[in-house]
């Protein structure tokens, strides 16, 4: 026998998926529509649901069963678009990322919209400022070449590792809307753009980190930010952001990057 | 209502789309219309890589991928297509580079290539290593480096619009595109662009099945749209389910996981593909290793209490190869199923992945209306277009290497074709069907809901016109479909608001993956033979006489409103490659 055999199988239910009996949870869900109602709302739903299942499954089952009102953006469902980012029991997390069972079930649940930015309806929020910071760190590679070379550029596996860690962001603000300084000033960058510049500062590629240093040297830059280590919680992609931010603040004081 | 006029308009912002709207958008004045902001697309779902010969670590040339696009798709793939798809590979992935992708690299510092399913050496001496990847999460690096990139351009998006109805003209006896009518989900309203050309990057549909590694909104709505103006979809029955979904969730893990060196395991350890394949093992062709997995849990030698999954064994991997090389699906198992994969196998079974079918075009993207003729102004690329590169079975890193090749083309072509042509006079009322679908739906009371029928159109779709299909399950999910269809139109929603209304949209796709799943079943029922991804119990053999040709699906209307659908068949594009047995 060259395959060896696992045992285990048979012998023990696997790690995530024994047979668990449903439990009864309460979502408590923060509801706003201002073509109903100027002020927003807090709403029960008693939900059965297998603890391994997602936030996201117990709002589609309100959705789906209950309360076909209840607004919110998904898609992918498990963590790559960055379309659920929201306030669950107060930490800002994605729903598809969250299993019942993390979140302590016996309370109430808590969802809301996350914070800093216009709700427009329900868990909605207005993302155009956020995307709109995004695009003022000019986020594309910038070359001086005047002949595009033939091949691709070459670069080393060391200065691909540079810049690794941030370009995991899929932009689901769940940092920007942790950030206690955006929430009080929603003119600062906020530390997603920040890691999208970072994501082109250091990439060895890239001849235009002294135009987004400069940007980022604003008053509504680098600088404002307090190092509360909030982005770097909330981030669910598991990007070290107030590490990044730091590495840009240290680039604008030495010019070394 | 609003109108809107630009030379070309795009619909979809994944990654066929926004590789169109580069090109488009340096020749013509363009708008992208989305359902979704631009980087939520299910492009940045797709993990291991971007097929590509080019030869950075062995020996490699487009010929050879070539040839294993067309076995892969038991040869029901058009070869000249293939051959501009493996041609065009290598500057696609050189310019992705050149538009700061951070691909992954080799010693050399040139891009790193790995092993994947189906793609040999030298027409299936061995694998070679032609998959071009940044870790496990490539379609993410490509969508991120494509919007970058429609931000450098000044690419114009309407986010959250979603295209509900193809505008079709008749001039000169020529029906041509005169544009789409679109509804803006935060306000309600209906917009219509009038445009030269029209792009179709609107994606798959695979939300018909229940276990599937498709997002919500994957629901086919280009496909539909074009349908019901009377133009084709071609082979629709071939749907690929890839060999890896998490169990019972569907979520996908990689073949990357595989060319990394996982191993399928069934109960009693035993590398069961080694039977299937002798020569590429885990790494055959999708739709071989599906069938294989399936065929291990009908004989009894599936895992767990039930029975009903796999193993993907990964082992004997170095703990640092896997943090370096698939680091999101490591983590994917230990999220939702508190696995952990250094140590532990993890539990997967099939799980329904992409649509060879879609809407037909030639290899410029143009649209077909039937076998030969071109839709004056209409374009398609991407998931939601049949070139046909894929023919019965898509090869794992050919569809971002699809989107990328015939995003491009179309692009361009759209763009050429919208910078000499006129625009062409909306019909009168443009806006009507989409107004009374809405309307309908917003205004209706009767006792259906949403959520059972799609419910039920899933469970219908996954026992019946899986892997295993048979005449008698494909009738039965037809029967039920009919069922559905019916009921649909007794279907309510809740939310009559005008602001934000996903319940309405949510009734609105669902109508769409009704229709779709509804040609995937009747051409299912057709083809009775087996190939590729359509996997036939009573006719288990591919049969190159009667079936080697397209499927071409019509939606008729009878003079008393009675719908059907008319099949039809085109020929199959054959140059080099005479169809061979198909091993592995």
């Amino acid at each position: 026998m060259a395959t060896p055999v696992l045992d285990k199988a048979d012998a023990t239910p696997e790690p995530g998926f024994a047979d668990s009996p449903y439990i009864t949870v309460t979502f408590r869900v923060r509801r706003f529509n201002p073509e109903v109602s100027a002020e927003a709302t807090w709403q029960d739903f008693q939900l059965e649901i297998d603890p391994k299942e997602r936030v996201l499954d117990g709002l589609h089952k309100i959705k789906w069963d209950l309360d076909g009102t209840l607004t919110f953006r998904r898609s992918c469902a498990h963590g790559i678009c960055g379309s659920d980012a929201m306030r669950i029991n107060g930490k800002n997390r994605l729903a598809c990322k969250t299993l019942i069972k993390d979140i302590n079930p016996e309370k109430p649940i808590t969802i809301e919209p996350i914070k800093g930015l216009t709700v427009l309806k329900d868990l909605v929020v207005d993302m155009e400022p956020f995307f709109q910071a995004y695009r003022d760190v000019m986020p594309f590679l910038i070359t001086k070449d005047t002949n595009e070379p033939t091949r691709e550029r070459l670069q080393s596996a060391e200065d691909r590792e540079r810049f690794d860690d941030t370009t995991k962001c899929i932009l689901c603000a769940a940092c920007t809307s942790s950030c206690p300084v955006f929430w009080n000033d929603g003119q600062y960058f906020g530390p997603a753009a920040i890691v999208n510049a970072h994501r082109f500062i250091f990439d060895s590629r890239d001849e235009a980190g002294e135009q987004r240093l400069e940007i980022l040297n604003d008053r509504d830059g680098v600088w404002r930010c307090r190092t509360t280590f909030n982005c770097t919680d909330a981030c669910p992609r598991g990007i070290e952001v107030t590490k990044a931010i730091a590495e840009v603040k240290r680039a604008l004081i030495t010019r070394r990057f | 209502m609003k109108i809107h006029k630009y030379d070309t308009v795009i619909v979809g912002a994944g990654g066929a789309g926004m590789r169109a709207a580069i090109e488009a958008t340096k020749r013509s004045r363009t708008a992208v219309l989305t359902k979704l902001y631009p980087t939520r697309s299910h492009t940045g779902a797709a993990q291991g890589g971007m097929a590509a010969a080019l030869a950075n670590v062995e020996e490699d040339n487009w010929e050879w991928h070539t040839f294993d696009t067309v076995k892969g798709g038991d040869y029901l793939v058009d070869q000249d297509a293939a051959e501009i798809l493996a041609k065009e590979a290598i500057d696609s992935v050189l310019d992705l580079e050149k538009m700061g992708l951070p691909f992954n690299r080799t010693p050399d510092g040139t891009i790193d290539q790995r092993r994947f399913g189906g793609h040999s050496r030298n027409h299936g001496e061995a694998p070679v290593r032609r998959s071009c990847y940044a870790a496990d999460r490539t379609g993410h690096m490509i969508l991120q480096t494509l919007y970058q990139n429609c931000v450098k351009e000044g690419v114009e998006f309407f986010n959250e619009f979603y295209v509900l109805d193809q505008l079709m003209t008749e001039v000169d006896g020529v029906r041509k595109s005169a544009g789409v009518v679109a509804y803006e989900l935060a306000t309600g309203e209906i917009h219509v662009f009038q445009a030269k050309a029209v792009i179709y990057a609107s994606g798959g549909c695979g939300k018909f099945f229940k276990v599937t590694s498709n997002a919500h909104t994957l629901t086919g709505d280009g496909q539909a749209a074009v349908y019901r103006r009377g133009l084709p979809l071609e082979d629709m029955e071939f749907f690929q389910f890839h060999p890896t979904g998490i169990w019972r969730m569907g979520i996908l893990l990689t073949e990357g996981a595989r060319g990394e060196g996982g191993i399928l395991r069934n109960k009693d350890g035993e590398r069961f593909m080694e039977k299937y394949a002798p020569v590429m093992k885990d790494l055959a062709s999708r739709d071989v290793v599906s069938r294989s997995i399936y065929t291990e849990i009908r004989e009894g030698r599936g895992c767990g209490p039930e029975g009903d999954h796999v193993y993907l064994d990964l082992t004997h991997l170095p703990p640092e190869q896997l943090d370096a090389k698939l680091p999101d699906i490591t983590e994917f198992a230990r999220t939702y199923l508190g696995i952990e994969p250094y140590t532990d196998p993890i539990p997967i079974q099939p799980t329904a992945h992409y649509a060879m079918g879609g809407i037909p075009t030639n290899v410029q993207g143009e649209v077909l209306a039937d076998n030969t003729t071109v839709v004056p102004g209409l374009y398609a690329a991407g998931e939601v277009a049949c070139v046909s590169v894929h023919g019965a079975n898509r090869l794992g890193t050919n569809s971002l290497l699809d989107i990328n090749v015939f995003g491009r083309r179309a692009g361009i072509a759209a763009a050429e074709y919208s910078q000499k042509a006129d625009f062409v006079e909306l019909p009168e009322n443009p806006e009507s069907l989409v107004v009374e679908q809405i309307e309908r739906l917003r205004n209706s009371t009767g006792n259906e809901r949403v959520a059972e029928l799609r419910r039920e159109l899933q469970e219908t779709m996954d026992a019946n016109v899986m892997v295993f299909r048979t005449e008698q399950t494909i009738k039965t999910a037809v029967e039920k479909i009919a069922e559905l269809r019916e009921r649909y139109k007794n279907v309510a929603i809740q939310d009559k608001g005008k602001r934000f209304n996903t319940d309405l949209l949510e009734a609105v796709e669902l109508g769409n993956l009704l229709d779709l799943a509804e040609v995937m079943a009747v051409s299912a029922l057709a083809r009775k033979e087996s190939r590729g991804g359509h996997y036939r119990e009573d006719y288990p053999n591919r049969d190159d006489v009667n079936f080697m040709r397209h499927t071409m699906a019509y939606r008729e209307v009878g003079a008393d409103g009675t719908e059907s659908i008319r099949l039809d068949y085109k020929p199959v594009v054959q140059t080099r490659y005479q169809p061979m047995e198909r091993k592995y």
